[in-house]
């Protein structure tokens, strides 16, 4: 580190201490996509046990014990180890290529927030093997189930919590300052791509929520060690606390699992509809107005333990309202592709995929909003799909979509279209055969985290399981694109997307190891 | 080197933050290990082993990490841009403590205006006092729903004694850091230690209080952390300040340690600075804890 | 291939319609409350459904109409505020439309007043127990689904795993009120047709309120997690007119009394083994196991514990007093004193415990009378 002209330029270190030492936000985020694709599987597995033991019903393969770890690990793994951690290494990827600069503003701290993420997951995977066996709470965790009545492992569940919110706060501090101290001279905030944008947002969200989960945990941890009563009414304490705090924090969350996925697809629609997104200040507002709403809705998932009224009908008209910004959003898409000149490459159909999947997911959002008939959809598989519209179709389409857009300019190769097209119809198929019948049941009453159930719902079951199958096999199609392109792809051109716009697309492809070093100037136009 | 618009400071490769990653897997692993251990009523030395190690690599990497930071400042490769960034990265981790303390105080919130209420039987959901006919809410909540569980407290600590000498102590603190910054500015070095040292000691000097309380409070007024939850909020929200108060002094002492070998200038300073912010915010966090956690 | 997404999403978005309107949707139930939430829900999923159906149409059709390959050029316009006013400002007013009569349903669902029954719900891991306040009522329901059905030993019958040993009996055309509550965990009471879904807390309590209109039996299932049996803890609500219920109430208080009688007499060890095994299979399999295994790290074995083995006092105590803080309840709450007596004497000797104790009831009775 002599000299820092020296420093600006050197190429990747090689062997692995490439990717061990790297400050790079290239190699970040490719470690971050990896890390993630990894975590789709193993929590993917896990929801294939789910899956199997509910093909028919009976106890068939798993103690209920196991299955309510499963169902627990599921959630906390796709959460916090698969969906997250791609969007912040779409991040890595993409925010200093779309701001021109010439990396992370934190590059160190950076590469630390990333190998938190194997440590925590490694100390949470670790509970599948101690006696008393793995959390088995749900992914929400409600006290005194995970508190008084909780396994052993709950210690170290609760760390690895903590270290996930350590990583997540900083990388999302770092994103912050990126975004406000490294835009390339020239870039007014309201200059910047909405992948920028709602990646801001996020980042602010993040660093408003984590520490809530932080906060809860460390509650948690008192209870269970040190004789507090929190969440104990014998102590005078509540343990409906334990749900208000965890829901601060956890709706948000939901929409940290969102709106990056928001952006990408307000980058996709654009370029493959050649066609300037439409309204792109009201997108920026109503991100904005998602977030903000996002911190006074958190009791909807709470409609059952008997708030009073008033607390009742504050979090219904609340949470509704949220529907207003998200369809700005939708309409604003639908504006975009209206008149334009579209062509559907796998990016585009993810795309589109999202657009329609996600707001069957938010309508169903929006009727578990009305209270009083929550009361029957609460707890029940309407629930599940629910979720699993906006976060599969939703997020992780959201997130496949970015990565096949991307890919070319991150790698220099193109992906083959014809395996990407039979991706894409496979998991749309499996998807909606996976997600859609739980609706039904769960109308019918099939409550959820349930390892067996009544006579009733076992068609609709045995439907979602094979789906679930075909979805899930799908993806090792994907890896297999994903291999075959970075090993055997065609050269990509330096513009992929005949329609694309932004300095992402004004590098060299592959994108070279270090770019913008001499920040680009954006001028007026 | 002086350019017009030097690059952007992209350090290499380093080791340091594996290092921190391993050691806070070591810290809060072996945390995790010893309370596991302490539950089973078995041996804890793995854990204590594992947690001892883990808090040497820590203070091994921290001081790694910094001084290779020190020595990247000193030799003049940050530009003010970056001088920016370490800016904003503070005043948002500061703003991630804000939320870590938010959610204390909305428990205490809740606590107070909720939650003992209605198990008292007031409020809309007073039916709940049905199954604690005993009991009787007030705040302070000397004795809690189920005393055979969690043991009454005798008496809660006086506001007008040691926590107002603590009050004093602080908010005088935050002033005299002020001061120093101020005479930081105006290169007064004689006057920047002298207030700086004040800061100092009576940041030591609260916390010695603090610790005087808590022996008081265990040995006299049988207020603990499993006296239900008026022990539990108190000792949440004063045990977690006072930890901010623990690093906030060391973060002081190794300012001044750097001053002492003369680092820092009227206008590149802002390890001085963050530091001052950090001692600010506790000590604002401390006014809000003194008004809902002692007084009101 | 754009053609195919078409059909696709338009057969998505209509297949719900009729397949809902049978037997897949939510219940309309048997209760006032439960029509208006029932209305309510169609309400607010056919609004739903005609949004999807306009957004989903104008994209479409913009799919189908501007795509390169029709040959379509691309506009270039990007912005109109005229537009982003009207579709910010017709999502409100349906958003408020639907807001209405979601305020007067749940106004009405909260107003528990002027009851004429009041019935206390307490959860417990895993199985219910019912109090009939003001009656010397009393007493636990728990699931009736054999093992042999749960572990596809046997066929299973068609209210498989939503049929309890005995179900809460309730008058028709009378208000009656619930509190809930729970002694460990959250669960969450939920009999559909009566549009009640309400969590029990343990050391608070909730309220909510019923009037079935026709008598019949109603089932439903706990909804909250609350550990490794929380797919077990069905509910039965049987309603009957009153003057059957009454009548009914009447049973129960005579039961009662003759279970108490029967502590006094002698109980062979034979009576004392046939009542313990069904007893241990109703309350202690769920987590020592059926063949007295236990769970490891969970639930010790009973089969070979000291404890067990050792002298009957100790025994006693864990029985009566549980282990909260463990997870092992405190039965003296919950069984009577045949019960108890009965499954001690059972688990005494039965697999490798052959200690031939006999319990009787007198014993346990006289202990926990001094409690
Ligand atoms: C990416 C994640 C994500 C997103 C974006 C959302 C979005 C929304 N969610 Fe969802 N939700 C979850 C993830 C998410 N949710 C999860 C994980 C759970 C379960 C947690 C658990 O218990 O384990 C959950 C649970 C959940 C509940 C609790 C249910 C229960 O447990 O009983 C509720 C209740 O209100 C709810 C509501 C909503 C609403 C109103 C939206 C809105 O933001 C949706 C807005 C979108 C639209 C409405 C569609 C597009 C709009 C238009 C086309 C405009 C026109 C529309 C109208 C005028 C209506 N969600
Ligand atoms: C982003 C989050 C996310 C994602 C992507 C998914 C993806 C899937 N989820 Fe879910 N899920 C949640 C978040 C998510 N989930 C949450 C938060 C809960 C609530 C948990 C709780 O109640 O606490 C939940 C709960 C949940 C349940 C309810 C469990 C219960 O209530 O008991 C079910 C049941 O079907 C389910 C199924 C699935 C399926 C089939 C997928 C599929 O999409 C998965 C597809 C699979 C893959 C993509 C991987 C492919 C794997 C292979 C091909 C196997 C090969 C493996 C090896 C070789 C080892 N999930
Ligand atoms: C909700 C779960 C649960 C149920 C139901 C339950 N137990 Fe237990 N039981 C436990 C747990 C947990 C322990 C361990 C307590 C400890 O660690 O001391 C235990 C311990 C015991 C022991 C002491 C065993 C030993 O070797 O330490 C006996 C005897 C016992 N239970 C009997 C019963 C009987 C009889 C019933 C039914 C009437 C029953 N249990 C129902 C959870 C349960
Ligand atoms: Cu009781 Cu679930
Ligand atoms: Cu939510």
């Amino acid at each position: 580190m002599s000299a820092h002209a020296e420093t600006a330029h050197h190429g990747p270190a090689s062997g692995i201490s490439r990717w061990i030492l790297t400050t790079n936000h290239k190699d970040i985020g490719t470690m971050y996509l990896v890390f993630s694709l990894l975590m789709l599987f193993v929590g993917g597995s896990m929801a294939f046990v789910i899956r199997a033991e509910l093909f028919q019903p009976g106890l068939q393969m798993v103690m209920p014990e196991f299955f309510n770890q499963m169902t627990t690990m599921h959630g906390l793994i796709m959460v916090f180890g698969a969906v997250m951690p791609a969007f912040v290494g779409l991040a890595n990827w993409q925010i200093p290529l779309m701001i021109g600069a010439p990396d992370m503003a934190l590059p160190r701290l950076n590469n630390l927030s990333f190998w938190i993420l194997p440590f925590a997951f490694a100390m949470l995977l670790s509970t599948l093997l101690m006696p008393g066996g793995a959390p088995d709470f749900g992914w929400t965790f409600y006290a005194p189930l995970s508190t008084t009545y909780a396994p052993p492992s709950v210690t170290f569940f609760i760390f690895a919590i903590h270290m996930m919110g350590i990583s997540s706060i900083l990388g999302a501090i770092n994103v912050v300052v990126t975004i406000f101290n490294m835009r390339a001279p020239g870039m007014k905030l309201m200059d910047m791509p909405l992948f920028v944008w709602t990646w801001l947002i996020t980042a602010f969200l993040l660093i408003a929520v984590m520490p809530v989960l932080a906060a809860v945990v460390t509650m948690m941890l008192m209870d269970v060690h040190f004789g507090t009563s929190f969440f104990n009414a014998a102590g005078g304490g509540d343990p409906v606390l334990f749900q208000h705090v965890f829901w601060f924090f956890a709706h948000p969350e939901v929409y940290i699992m969102v709106l990056p996925a928001f952006g990408v697809i307000s980058q996709i629609v654009p370029t493959f509809a050649r066609k300037p997104l439409f309204g792109y200040h009201s997108m920026v507002y109503a991100t904005a107005a998602i977030a903000v709403m996002s911190f006074i809705v958190w009791a909807h998932h709470m409609f059952t333990v008997g708030m009073p009224l008033a607390g009742e009908l504050f979090f219904m008209y609340t949470t509704m309202l949220i529907a207003v910004p998200t369809g700005v959003k939708v309409f604003n898409w639908i504006s975009t592709m209206f008149r334009g000149s579209m062509t559907f490459e796998t990016p585009m159909l993810f795309a589109i995929a999202f657009i329609v999947l996600f707001t069957i997911g938010g309508l169903s959002g929006l009727m578990l909003a009305i209270a009083p008939a929550d009361f029957q959809y609460h707890d029940t598989y309407f629930v599940v799909a629910h979720f699993h519209y906006v976060l599969v179709p939703g997020s992780v389409f959201g997130i496949i979509a970015g990565v096949y857009y991307w890919l070319p300019k991150w790698c220099g190769k193109m992906y083959d279209e014809k395996l990407g097209q039979w991706h894409f119809w496979l998991s749309f198929i499996g998807v909606n055969l996976t997600f859609f019948p739980m609706h039904f049941v769960g109308l019918a009453g099939m409550p959820r985290r349930i390892p067996d159930y009544a006579l009733q719902f076992a068609d609709f079951n045995m439907i979602t399981s094979i789906g679930a199958f075909l979805f899930g096999t799908t993806q090792l199609l994907f890896v297999y694109i994903l291999i075959k392109t970075v090993r055997s792809g065609k050269p990509a051109e330096q513009l992929p997307w005949d329609g694309a716009q932004g300095l992402e697309w004004s590098v060299p492809t592959p994108a070279p190891y270090h770019t913008f070093s001499t920040p680009p100037v954006v001028g007026d136009k | 080197m002086a350019q017009s618009q030097p690059a952007y400071y992209v350090p290499p490769q380093s080791h340091w933050p594996i290092i921190a990653a391993a050691g806070l897997f070591f810290t809060l692993g072996g945390t995790a290990v010893l309370l596991h251990a302490l539950q089973q009523e078995s041996g804890g030395l793995f854990g204590q082993i594992m947690l001892l190690s883990g808090l040497l690599i820590l203070a091994g990497m921290m001081i790694g990490w910094f001084a290779s930071v020190i020595a990247e400042t000193r030799q003049g490769l940050y530009s003010p841009k970056l001088d920016k960034s370490f800016r904003y990265g503070m005043s948002w981790f500061i703003f991630s403590e804000v939320m870590f303390f938010f959610a204390f105080f909305g428990t205490l919130f809740y606590i107070r205006v909720f939650a003992v209420p209605w198990l008292g039987g007031e409020g809309d959901k007073g039916l709940a006092s049905m199954l604690w006919p005993q009991f009787n809410a007030a705040w302070p909540l000397l004795q809690a729903p189920n005393p055979e569980q969690f043991p009454p407290i005798r008496e809660v600590i006086n506001p007008w004694h040691v926590p107002l000498i603590n009050t004093i102590l602080l908010v005088t603190s935050s002033f005299t850091l002020w001061l120093a910054h101020k005479a930081l500015k105006r290169s007064d070095r004689d006057r920047l230690k002298l207030w700086l040292g004040i800061t100092i000691i009576l940041g030591l000097g609260f916390l010695a209080l603090q610790i005087m309380e808590y022996f008081e409070a265990y040995n006299e007024l049988d207020l603990t952390l499993a006296s239900g939850i008026y022990g539990a909020t108190f000792f949440m929200l004063t045990g977690f300040h006072g930890a901010h108060v623990t690093i906030g002094s060391i973060i002081l002492i190794v300012l001044m340690l750097r001053v002492m070998r003369g680092h820092f200038t009227p206008d590149k300073h802002f390890a001085f600075e963050a530091g001052a912010w950090y001692w600010h915010f506790v000590d604002v966090v401390w006014i809000f804890l003194f008004t809902t956690v002692y007084l009101i | 291939m754009c053609r195919l997404l078409h059909l696709f999403s338009l057969a998505l978005v209509l297949t719900p319609a009729p397949l809902l309107a049978l037997e897949f949707n939510m219940p309309s139930g048997v209760t006032d409350t439960s029509q208006s939430v029932f209305n309510l829900h169609m309400t607010i999923f056919y609004i739903c459904l005609a949004i999807a159906v306009v957004v989903f149409g104008v994209m479409f059709w913009s799919i189908f109409h501007h795509r390169r390959s029709r040959g379509a050029k691309a506009a270039q316009f990007h912005g109109s505020v005229v537009v982003e006013i009207i579709w910010t400002i017709i999502p409100f007013l349906i958003l408020v439309a639907i807001a209405i009569p979601a305020t007067t349903t749940l106004s009405d669902m909260y107003d528990a007043s002027e009851s004429d029954v009041d019935i206390q719900v307490t959860g417990h891991q895993w199985k219910w127990h019912y109090k009939y306040i003001g009656e010397d009522v009393d007493f636990f329901s728990i699931l009736n689904t054999s093992r042999e059905e749960i572990e596809n030993r046997k066929k299973k019958n068609p209210n498989y795993l939503l049929e309890v040993d005995n179900a809460l009996v309730v008058p028709t055309n009378k208000k009656i009120r619930f509190l809930f509550t729970s002694n460990d965990v959250i669960h969450a009471w939920w009999v559909p047709d009566l549009a009640i879904k309400k969590d029990a807390i343990p050391g608070f309590i909730n309220e909510s309120w019923t009037r079935i209109k026709e008598p019949g039996l109603y089932r439903g299932q706990c909804a909250e997690l609350c550990g490794k049996h929380h797919a077990f803890m069905p509910i039965e609500v049987k309603a009957v007119p009153e003057a059957s219920y009454l009548a009914w109430l009447e049973d129960q208080k005579a039961a009662k009394l003759a279970e108490a009688a029967s502590a006094e007499q002698d109980w062979s060890m034979d009576q004392l083994m046939t009542a313990g095994a069904t007893v241990y299979e109703k309350n202690c399999a769920v987590c020592h196991q059926a063949d007295g295994s236990g769970v490891a790290g969970a639930f010790p074995a009973l089969n070979g514990s000291a404890i067990v083995q050792g002298d009957k006092a100790g025994h006693l105590d864990i029985v009566v007093n549980g282990k909260l803080a463990k997870g092992m309840p405190a039965f003296g709450e919950q069984l009577s004193a045949v019960d108890i007596a009965a499954v001690i004497t059972y688990e005494r000797n039965s697999w490798d415990n052959q200690t031939g104790d006999h319990v009787s009831p007198a014993e346990v009775q006289t202990l926990m009378d001094k409690q």
